[in-house]
C-alpha cells in the first residue's frame, strides 16, 4: 500500500495524486506517442479512439459531473464538423481559427439549448435535447449553401500553417494533442469552483442552490463547456471522415456517446478515455474476429476430424456474418455492464487497483452502497 | 438595528395555510429554536427563509434589509446558511470538496482563468482551502478529509453538513433538527458545537428541534408552533410550561 504523504495545500491542488502516479502518467505518454511505430496498421484507428475521447470528455462534462444527460450530442458534434469545414474550405480561414470559431460556434448552441433545459430535469431534459439533436439533423439535410445537403460534402486533408496533416500519423499527433489540451482544460475546471459547482449540482441542486451556486449559471455554462468540447471535435472528426453527410449524426451515434460514458464509468475522465477505447475499438476487434473466427474455429475442431472442422468453420462463419451482429453485440455489452458493473471499465479498475494495494484484506463490501431513500429532492 | 425578522410570514400550499402569519426576532448571538408537533410548519419556514418556496404574505429581513424576493443563491452570500433535516451533502464527493463547496459564496466564477488555471486561480484555492481547514479543525473532522460522504455513518455526515455551513462564513446558521438520528453522546456533542458557534464564533443560530434537553442546553428563545400559528415565545422554560403548548404535545 502507497501513502501519499501531503504536506501543502498545493499536493490536493495538483494534477497528479503524487510522483509516481506523474510518472505513470509519462510513462503512458511515452507509449502513446511511440504507438505509430508498433503499430503502423492501427493508427487511423486509434486517432478515432482520440476524437472518441474528446466527445467522452464532453459528455462526460455533462452528464458524468453535472448530472445532465443529453441524447444531441451528435448534433453539437455535426454543428463544430459543418461550420469548421465551412470556416476551411468556403471562407478559406486559417484551420486553427476556424477550429476556434466551430467550438465557439457549438459553445453558443449549447447555450441555446441550455437556456429552456434550466426548468427541466431528468429524463425531460434528455427529451429535449433529443428534439434539438433531431431538429439541427433536419437542418443539415436543408441548409444546402452551407452543408451540401444530402449529397453531402467531401473534407480535405488538414493543412495548418501550411503544414499539412495529410497522412495517417501526422493526424494521429494531431488528434493527440488536442486530446491532451481537452484533457488538460478540463481537468483543470474540475478542480476549479465551476467544476465543484457542477457536482454540487448533480448530487443536489437544492443544497447547491442553498450554498450559493447560481443553478442557471452553472447548468448553462455546463452545456457550453460540454457543446464546445464537441465543437472541437467534430472539426476532427469531419477530417477523419472525409465526407459529412447529414445522416452520420443521427440520434444513434449520440445514443453511442452515452453508452461511452457508461461503459467508461460516469464521474471520472478516466471513464471518458475507456468509453472511448471501447466504443472506438470493439468494431475493430469485431471484424477482425469476423475475418478470422471461422478459421480458427475450423483449425480447432479440425483436430477432431475432417469433417466435423469443416461444418464448424460453416456454422461460424455463417454466424459472424450474419448482419447486425456488431449491434447486437454493442447492445449485450452495454446490459452486462449495467448489471454487474455500474461504475463502468473506470470502477471496475479501481476495484482491481485496491485489491492489489491492499492484499490479502480486499474485502468487496468496499464498494458496496447503501441505497439512501431520505431525499428532499421532492420539495421541488 | 434589525439583526432577523419574521414579520408577518405566510405561505399556502393550494388550500392549505402551512405557516399564517408568523411573526418573531432574532436578536444578533442568540440561539433561538422554533419546537413543535410534527406538520407545525417550522421546515416550511427554514425553506420559506432559504428562498426556495415564496411567501403568500409578509415579510423577511435580514440586517435591516427586505430579503423576501432575494434569489435563492443569493441568500448564503447575504450571510444565511443552512443545514437540511434529511442531509442533503454531496455524497459523491469527498468531504474536504463538500466544505469547498460551502465557500462558493465567496467563489466568483471567472470561467477563462479556472480552464487555464492560473495562478490567481491557485491562490484562491489555497485560501479556501485553508478556511475549510478552519472549519475542519473546529468540528474535529480531520479523519475524514478525505473520504467520500456515502462511505460515511450518519452521525458524522450530520456534522459535515454543519461544517459546510459553516463554510460560508455565515451571520445567521439556521439548523434543521441537529440532533435527530443521533446518539446521546453526539447529541452532547452538538450542543457544544452549538455553543461554540455561538460564543466562539459568534454566529447566531436559529434551529428547529425535538430533542428538549438540547433545546434546553442551549436556546436563549424558545417558539412554539402548531398548524403553522405561533403558540407562544419566551425562554425554554416558559414555552415548555405554556398551557397552550402543552395542550398541544399531549391533547387535552
Amino acid at each position: 500500500m502507497r501513502f501519499a504523504f501531503k504536506t501543502t495545500y498545493d499536493h490536493d491542488l495538483g494534477l497528479f495524486r503524487d510522483p509516481v502516479q506523474r510518472r505513470w502518467y509519462a510513462g503512458l505518454l511515452a507509449a502513446v506517442l511511440l504507438l505509430p511505430l508498433g503499430l503502423p496498421d492501427y493508427v487511423s484507428d486509434i486517432s478515432m479512439v482520440f476524437i472518441y475521447g474528446l466527445c467522452g470528455l464532453s459528455l462526460m462534462v455533462l452528464a458524468g459531473y453535472t448530472g445532465l444527460v443529453s441524447l444531441g450530442h451528435a448534433a453539437f458534434l455535426g454543428i463544430g464538423a459543418y461550420a469548421h469545414v465551412y470556416f476551411v474550405q468556403d471562407l478559406g480561414l486559417p484551420w486553427v481559427v476556424a477550429v476556434a470559431l466551430a467550438a465557439a460556434l457549438s459553445a453558443a448552441s449549447g447555450v441555446l439549448v441550455g437556456l429552456p433545459a434550466l426548468r427541466m430535469t431528468g429524463v425531460y431534459l434528455t427529451i429535449a435535447t433529443l428534439a434539438f439533436a433531431l431538429i439541427i439533423q433536419e437542418a443539415f439535410s436543408r441548409w444546402e449553401h452551407v452543408t451540401h445537403g444530402l449529397k453531402g460534402r467531401p473534407v480535405d486533408k488538414p493543412v495548418i500553417f501550411g503544414v499539412s496533416f495529410a497522412s495517417d500519423a501526422a493526424f494521429y499527433f494531431l488528434c493527440l494533442a488536442i486530446l491532451i489540451a481537452g484533457l488538460w482544460l478540463t481537468a483543470n475546471i474540475l478542480r476549479a469552483p465551476t467544476g465543484r459547482a457542477w457536482v454540487a449540482i448533480r448530487d443536489s441542486e437544492i443544497a447547491a442552490q442553498s450554498m450559493g451556486v447560481h443553478l442557471a449559471r452553472y447548468k448553462t455554462t455546463a452545456f457550453a463547456y460540454s457543446a464546445a468540447l464537441m465543437g472541437a471535435a467534430g472539426a476532427l472528426f469531419a477530417h477523419k471522415i472525409g465526407f459529412l453527410a447529414p445522416d452520420i449524426f443521427s440520434v444513434l451515434l449520440s445514443i453511442q456517446f452515452l453508452l461511452m460514458v457508461v461503459v467508461g464509468g460516469l464521474g471520472s475522465l478516466h471513464g471518458a478515455l475507456y468509453g472511448a477505447v471501447f466504443v472506438a475499438m470493439l468494431p475493430v476487434l469485431i471484424s477482425e474476429v469476423r475475418d478470422h473466427a471461422p478459421q480458427w474455429a475450423g483449425h480447432l475442431s479440425g483436430l477432431l476430424g475432417k469433417d466435423a472442422g469443416a461444418a464448424v468453420y460453416l456454422t461460424v462463419e455463417r454466424f459472424v456474418k450474419q448482419p447486425g451482429l456488431e449491434p447486437g453485440i454493442f447492445g449485450l455489452i452495454l446490459v452486462l455492464f449495467i448489471l454487474f458493473e455500474p461504475l463502468g471499465i473506470y470502477g471496475r479498475w479501481r476495484k482491481i487497483q485496491l485489491l492489489f494495494s491492499t492484499f490479502p484484506l480486499y474485502k468487496r463490501a468496499t464498494f458496496r452502497r447503501q441505497k439512501t431513500y431520505m431525499r428532499s429532492e421532492r420539495l421541488r | 438595528m434589525t439583526f432577523f425578522a419574521v414579520e408577518d410570514l405566510g405561505v399556502s400550499f393550494g388550500g392549505i395555510r402551512a405557516v399564517d402569519g408568523v411573526s418573531f426576532e432574532v436578536e444578533a448571538g442568540q440561539v433561538f429554536t422554533i419546537i413543535g408537533p410534527n406538520g407545525a410548519g417550522k421546515t416550511t419556514i427554514f425553506n420559506l427563509i432559504s428562498r426556495i418556496y415564496d411567501p403568500t404574505d409578509g415579510r423577511l429581513v435580514f440586517r435591516d434589509e427586505d430579503i423576501t424576493r432575494v434569489a435563492p443563491h443569493e441568500i448564503a452570500r447575504r450571510g444565511i446558511a443552512r443545514t437540511f433535516q434529511n442531509i442533503e451533502l454531496f455524497e459523491h464527493a469527498s468531504v474536504l470538496q463538500n466544505l469547498l463547496l460551502g465557500r462558493h459564496a465567496h467563489a466568483r466564477p471567472r470561467l477563462l482563468e479556472e480552464i487555464l488555471f492560473l495562478p490567481a486561480v491557485r491562490a484562491r484555492e489555497r485560501a479556501h482551502r485553508e478556511a475549510a481547514e478552519k472549519v475542519i479543525d473546529f468540528l474535529e473532522l480531520q479523519a475524514y478529509r478525505d473520504s467520500l460522504v456515502v462511505n460515511l455513518p450518519y452521525g458524522v455526515r450530520k456534522v459535515v453538513e454543519m461544517g459546510r455551513a459553516l463554510c460560508t462564513e455565515p451571520a445567521l446558521l439556521l439548523l434543521d433538527e441537529p440532533s435527530s438520528g443521533l446518539s446521546v453522546e453526539e447529541t452532547e456533542d452538538m450542543a457544544f458545537w452549538i455553543q461554540d458557534i455561538r460564543s466562539l464564533l459568534g454566529i447566531s443560530v436559529l434551529m428547529v428541534e425535538h430533542d428538549m434537553s438540547l433545546v434546553g442546553a442551549v436556546s436563549d428563545r424558545v417558539l412554539a408552533l402548531n398548524y403553522g400559528r405561533v403558540l407562544a415565545c419566551g425562554t425554554s422554560r416558559e414555552v415548555q410550561e405554556h398551557p397552550d403548548v402543552v395542550k398541544a404535545y399531549l391533547g387535552g
